[in-house]
């Protein structure tokens, strides 16, 4: 079908869209925290946004177009689904510990004005 | 009380089991005994090893906690979509609308998983990233990315209301 290729396509664009703003973001931003927000951010929902894009597409071909695929196949989206929640707990968490480990060893935050490092 | 410290345990070491169990079979999704028994075996294990790490002793008014909990992802996710627009918004504007600023504010938490809760939240909201957390006094450091975002954790304060209401700790 047309339309379920479509909804994919959009998925997997809206989240090459987030990947690519965070990537902008770490070029333009000034400094060490302002990169962080760029990435830890935009990075979440870019994943997130591709990886419901492959669980569209593989529920729509395993279980609606062959049904006679094995089991194993078929629960491949309930796998997707756990990245999705690991990447919710992990992306946060990590963020927080590349930024609490800057803070601490003293990186000096960038004020509206100053020249961009 | 020790009688009951013991059922506390083996209602912890079942959770972990049913739990541990439940994941093997869907990441596995192949039926026959040897897997079965296997996967049986391995949580077994893993259950009274670990049991301790996902069931905490005390577990007070856990379903309505967890109830909320639920209530409260919803919105966390429309806050992240937000956050993600936000992002995009200040990256591509041709004059970068950033004034970072690092702000700090006391809340009433102090259990490690409405700590963890609320940090994790401030982070995947729009523009703002935790520092530092003071277990002992609730306390937060956050930086944010311009004065909106600092406004809304300060003076607003819908977030750290809504993290305590989910883990009744006013």
């Amino acid at each position: 079908m047309v339309i379920i290729d479509v909804i994919v396509t959009l998925f997997l664009a809206a989240g090459i869209f987030f990947m690519f703003t965070g990537v902008i973001g770490l070029l333009r931003f000034p400094d060490f925290y302002t990169r962080l927000h760029a990435t830890g951010k935009c990075d979440t929902l870019g994943e997130v946004l591709i990886i419901v894009g492959l669980l569209l597409d593989h529920i729509y071909y395993y279980v609606y177009l062959l049904p006679e695929a094995p089991l194993s196949v078929k629960l491949v989206p309930v796998k997707l689904i756990f990245l999705i929640v690991f990447i919710f707990l992990a992306n946060p968490t990590a963020t927080h510990a590349i930024m609490k480990a800057a803070y601490k060893t003293g990186v000096k935050p960038w004020k509206l004005g100053e020249e961009r490092r | 009380m020790k009688g009951k410290e013991g059922k506390g345990k083996g209602f912890g070491i079942l959770v972990t089991f049913c739990a541990m169990f439940l994941f093997w079979l869907l990441l596995s999704g192949i039926f026959d005994a040897f897997h079965v028994i296997a996967g049986i075996i391995c949580s077994a294990i893993v259950a009274l090893i670990s049991h301790d790490l996902l069931v905490k002793g005390k577990g007070e008014k856990m379903l309505s906690k967890s109830f909320r909990f639920f209530i409260y992802i919803w919105w966390e996710l429309w806050q992240i979509v937000l956050a993600n627009f936000d992002v995009a918004y200040r990256v591509l504007h041709p004059k970068m609308p950033i004034d970072p600023r690092i702000i700090e504010f006391d809340t009433s938490l102090r259990s490690d998983f409405a700590l963890v809760t609320l940090a994790n939240s401030i982070t995947l909201t729009p523009g703002t990233i935790t520092i530092l957390v003071e277990p002992e006094k609730g306390k937060f450091w956050v930086h944010a990315i311009a004065k909106k975002p600092a406004d809304a954790l300060l003076v607003d304060k819908t977030m750290q209301s809504k993290v305590t209401d989910v883990f009744m700790e006013w």
